[in-house]
């Protein structure tokens, strides 16, 4: 599969993500410098983690008018997979591909740590490899991860099984003090209605290999990887009828 | 023209800088100051004379980047 990472001034997680699909997951991997607007020939986008324009008036706020988000957009609106990790989840939102805002963290301060996660909804093209319910143990790093919609669009989400993950502590309970940020509803992931956009801030790419003594974030990114083989063979089948 | 722009969050909105600041404020002995809210403020030059087509610009500038109206909300004041 060929997997597209895009690069905004200011990611910095973007060479993490390649050498996880590339070296760990074997896939063939394309870095996207965000002035581009075409993402032809990608089985599927990463928007990586970082401080894209610095984080200047909101998270995510000036890259989702960068160039490549228009191309985003139609890859997502045709039901390509798209990923956004930490930033790239703020970015997500801001770009209303995603619904809900970010505001900083409760506590005020940047919080880089390993944190529980519980997979809500293990039948996502991300999470395919999870068990219903599965607790993975994934780093955060964030100072804006606290994650805010109104009760209108918390319910839909809830209803809709678009809660994909939500903070735990090591026995899978979604209690307020395991919630590292002040985020609504514990939520630390969601997906797009359609299913094939997911956000979420914790960093998979950074716990993905045996050397790093945790491979629980492989489960995601290898799950990703999975969906797109599935889709592009569908893919094949449809053209050879 | 100048374009005097301010964004803060929603009321009901949990503005935790605010808070300290206010706690803060308290410890000072000013016993009498509550609600804190933290907010943005923006000046932007406009080269336009007509008022009614600056108040349209400054208000989409709002909608579409300075503010984001899922948790913020925007007031401005034209001069010039």
């Amino acid at each position: 599969m060929n997997i597209g990472v895009v690069v905004f001034p200011g990611s910095n997680c973007d060479h993490d993500c390649e050498h996880v699909f590339k070296d760990v997951l074997g896939q063939d991997v394309t870095m996207v410098w965000h002035k581009e607007t075409s993402l032809k020939g990608l089985d599927g986008v990463i928007l990586p983690g970082g401080f894209s324009y610095g984080d200047y008036l909101r998270t995510g706020a000036i890259a989702r008018f960068s160039p490549v988000m228009g191309a985003v957009q139609k890859f997502a609106a045709d039901g390509g997979l798209v990923l956004g990790i930490c930033n790239g989840f703020q970015i997500l939102l801001e770009a209303g591909l995603l619904p809900g805002a970010m505001l900083p963290n409760q506590s005020l301060h940047f919080i880089c740590k390993d944190i529980y996660l519980k997979v809500e909804n293990a039948a996502t093209p991300f999470t395919g490899f999870c068990r219903p319910g599965q607790v993975l143990k994934i780093p955060i790093a964030h100072a804006d991860g606290n994650y805010y919609t109104d009760p209108v669009t918390l319910a839909g989400l809830q209803a809709n099984a678009q809660i994909v993950f939500r903070y735990c502590d090591d026995d899978g309970n979604t209690v307020p003090a395991a919630n590292p940020n002040g985020s609504l509803d514990n939520i630390a992931g969601i997906r797009n209605a359609q299913g094939n956009v997911l956000g979420l801030m914790p960093h998979p790419e950074r716990c993905a290999e045996p050397a790093l003594g945790n491979e629980d974030g492989r489960l995601i990114l290898a799950s990703m990887v999975d969906a797109m083989r599935k889709a592009a063979s569908h893919a094949h089948a449809g053209l050879a009828r | 023209m100048k374009a005097k722009i301010h964004v803060t969050l929603k009321q009901g909105i949990l503005d935790p800088q605010g808070k300290a600041i206010e706690h803060a404020l308290e410890s000072l002995g000013f016993k009498n100051a509550a609600n804190v809210r933290v907010g943005k403020y923006m000046e932007v030059e406009l080269n336009e004379n007509d008022k009614a087509k600056a108040e349209a610009d400054v208000k989409q500038m709002c909608e579409k980047l300075l503010a984001n109206t899922i948790v913020e909300d925007y007031r401005y004041e034209l001069q010039g």
